[in-house]
């Protein structure tokens, strides 16, 4: 699904990724983790293609083909979905017309036939109804005066109207309450199958437990200093990641 | 004196009703004013040229159109088809009073002398114009603590080689409630003034729209203008085409303390259309607010003017005043002439004034199409965006639905000419 080699990104002049491998196969989920400023939202404007994101060596390849040269819209379009760690407001561009406008692309680029404005309206319900955002939220601006939660939650709701073959989730548990983590973590796991991948980016062990995550992978100046299996994420939890820092040695043992 | 101005004196001297006092003051005073030209303040960046090309004299007899209600409103409708008021519905709500101009009982004459060119200020030249040739008009009457549910929807159309001069004098009692909507419309070859002049007694409150949705070669000048008395309220939206020549003067006169005044303003050009806003907040007493948002977008070889002037009188103590005025050019032929005046003599007062040229939010257009959405289509929506904010704003949900639906009509109509423009070019 996403083969990452040897990835050094730079944002204005300032290198932040500095040689990063991945390789998500369909169907798994992997965690990031790692110490503030690691380059973790780094890596997910990098794969969202993001302008102002240099990529100044290494490949990128999603199912097969060279993501670098595909568009904001196209990466997209081929089932690349990012949940960001700060949602946009847009005020003025309602969340109805800019989820029609969006699923709209994505069908059109399927070759499915458009969605009505009832079935699509029903849908939209449906998907509000899952990250329990009332329905008159579709109505306002994108996450125009939404608190931290509601937005993180429009997001997922995008998710799950977009319906994407890989979804990186940067941090969308940051500021939610046990209860919208709880909720966040369902919606993810009613979306696994044997196709749909995820990377995410979390701080905390509790989104893990209900993930299960297949790999955990410790993202440290801009490299993956190790990377094992979910018993990984309790071991951070208790220790930090200055020990890793401090055993190099360990930086290839997987 | 060019012909058109010198024309139009000749028929004032004709009139003669029961207005006449009042007629002749302003005829007296347009005798002493000499016509604009580009030198004249007022009217600096707009050309009156096209009116003073205008030659009716083969005037075609008004044809019947429908002008059909906005649907869902729900709306006390009154409409003018080139300056002729087509009826009065039957069975108003009790507590409003309608009358057409030409017709007001003795009554209420009174009031109605005091109000004519009483609210309006006088420097306004077609104004002083309407004063002496508007025989067309309304008279609305909403009596005290009246809270009137619906909208007041006032429609002026005009069809080919037709002039009209329109005047409408609003009187809100203490206390009562009421919507009224002044709605302009058509694009053919005409020329209308039209002038309202509301006042709003203590505690008042009005929620008013001017829709000034002329275009082309239909030719419009004209004003809405206030005063609001103690702790009145006004809610004004005003929306505007643009035409060959569009001009609307906005005058709020804070006379009674703690009024409140919020004014948002919309326009939307494209081609070579004009259109020119001067709004103008007068506080003469303590603790009003007033809260103005002008938004535009300007396509094409377009042209906005607004002139936004905030007067702070010394007596205005606690004032607060905000105006901002912020401008999207989608062309680098569009242009917009922005003058604020500020004019402050109390000391205890806030105010801010801002005007700015918008530009798109590049991490808004990153966000739209990292979810799919095209370069192209999130421009568009982002620009549309742009004047959807006030639309959002708008306190009656129908009009604004209504609105948001004209307006994004006519924007994704904008934006097919241009294309296929640039198509053919290629
Ligand atoms: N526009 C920018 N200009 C310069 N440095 C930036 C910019 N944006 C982010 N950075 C830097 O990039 C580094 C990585 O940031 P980020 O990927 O957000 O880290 P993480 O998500 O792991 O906390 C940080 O040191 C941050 O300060
Ligand atoms: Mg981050």
């Amino acid at each position: 699904m996403l083969s990452i080699k040897n990835l050094k990104a730079s944002i204005a002049g300032k290198t932040i990724l500095k040689g990063l491998d991945l390789t998500v196969n369909p169907g798994e989920v992997h965690a990031i983790m790692g110490p503030n400023g690691s380059g973790k939202s780094t890596l997910g404007y990098v794969l969202s293609g993001r302008e102002a994101y240099i990529v100044e060596e290494g490949s990128i390849l999603f199912e097969g083909v060279d993501l670098l040269t595909m568009d904001i819209e196209e990466r997209a379009l081929a089932g690349l979905f990012l949940a960001f760690q700060y949602p946009l407001e847009i005020p003025g561009v309602s969340n109805l017309e800019f989820l029609k406008a969006a699923v709209d692309a994505q069908r059109e680029a399927r070759g499915e036939p458009l969605m009505s404005s009832k079935e699509f309206l029903s849908a939209a319900r449906e998907a509000c109804k899952a990250v329990r955002l009332p329905t008159e939220f579709l109505k306002r601006g994108v996450n125009e005066g939404f608190s931290g939660g509601e937005k993180k939650r429009n997001d997922i709701l995008q998710m799950l109207m977009l319906q994407p073959k890989l979804c990186i989730l940067d941090e969308t548990d940051s500021g939610l309450d046990i209860d919208a983590l709880k909720l966040v973590a369902d919606c993810v796991n009613s979306q696994r199958d044997a196709k749909r991948s995820f990377i995410v980016v979390t701080h905390y062990q509790r989104l893990l437990d209900y993930l299960k995550p297949d790999y955990v992978h410790v993202l440290s100046e801009g490299k993956i200093i190790k990377s094992g299996g979910p018993s990984l994420a309790p071991e951070l939890e208790e220790q930090g990641y200055a020990w890793l820092a401090r055993q190099p040695g360990e930086e290839k043992s997987l | 004196m060019n012909s058109w101005f010198g024309n139009a004196l000749t028929r004032a001297e004709a009139i003669d009703d029961w207005l006449h006092e009042k007629r002749a003051a302003s005829l007296a005073l347009l005798r002493d004013t000499d016509w604009p030209t580009r030198q004249t303040e007022a009217w600096k960046y707009t050309s009156l040229k096209k009116l003073e090309q205008l030659d009716f004299s083969d005037g075609s007899p008004a044809p019947v159109i429908d002008v059909s209600p906005i649907s869902g409103l729900n709306s006390i409708n009154l409409v003018f088809i080139d300056g002729v008021l087509q009826s009065i519905p039957a069975d108003l709500p009790e507590g409003l009073t309608i009358m057409p101009l030409a017709q007001v009982p003795d009554e209420h004459q009174p009031w109605v002398l005091d109000q004519f060119a009483g609210v309006k200020p006088q420097q306004h030249l077609f104004g002083l114009i309407n004063d002496t040739l508007a025989t067309n008009g309304l008279v609305i009457d909403v009596a005290p603590q009246v809270d009137l549910k619906h909208p007041i929807h006032i429609t002026q159309t005009m069809t080919a080689g037709n002039e009209a001069h329109c005047r409408t004098l609003v009187r809100v009692g203490a206390g009562a409630r009421v919507t009224v909507i002044e709605h302009l419309a058509g694009n053919q070859e005409s020329f209308n003034t039209s002038f309202t002049e509301y006042s709003l007694a203590t505690k008042a409150e009005l929620e008013h729209y001017r829709l000034a949705l002329q275009s082309d070669a239909a030719l419009t000048i004209g004003g809405s203008h206030f005063n609001l008395d103690t702790q009145a309220t006004l809610n004004s939206t005003i929306v505007g085409y643009g035409s060959d020549l569009a001009r609307i003067d906005v005058d709020i006169s804070h006379q009674g303390e703690g009024t409140l005044a919020k004014l948002d303003a919309i326009y939307l050009l494209d081609k070579q259309t004009h259109f020119d806003l001067h709004s103008n907040i007068e506080h003469t007493a303590p603790n009003g607010t007033s809260d103005e948002r002008v938004r535009g977008i300007v396509a094409d070889k377009a042209r906005a003017v607004f002139n936004g002037r905030i007067h702070i009188h010394r007596y205005a103590q606690k004032t607060s005043a905000e105006l901002n005025n912020r401008n999207l050019l989608l062309s680098r032929d569009a242009e917009v002439d922005v003058k604020p005046e500020l004019e402050i003599y109390a000391d205890d007062v806030s105010c801010a004034h801002g005007a700015t040229i918008a530009e798109i939010d590049q991490l808004a257009l990153y966000y739209l199409r990292s979810r799919g959405i095209g370069l192209e289509q999130a421009h568009l929506m982002l620009n549309f965006g742009f004047i959807n904010e006030l639309i959002d704003q708008i306190p009656n949900a129908v009009l604004a639905d209504w609105l948001r639906q004209q307006l994004s009509g006519r924007f994704t109509r904008m934006n097919e000419i241009k294309h296929s423009g640039q198509e053919a070019t290629q």
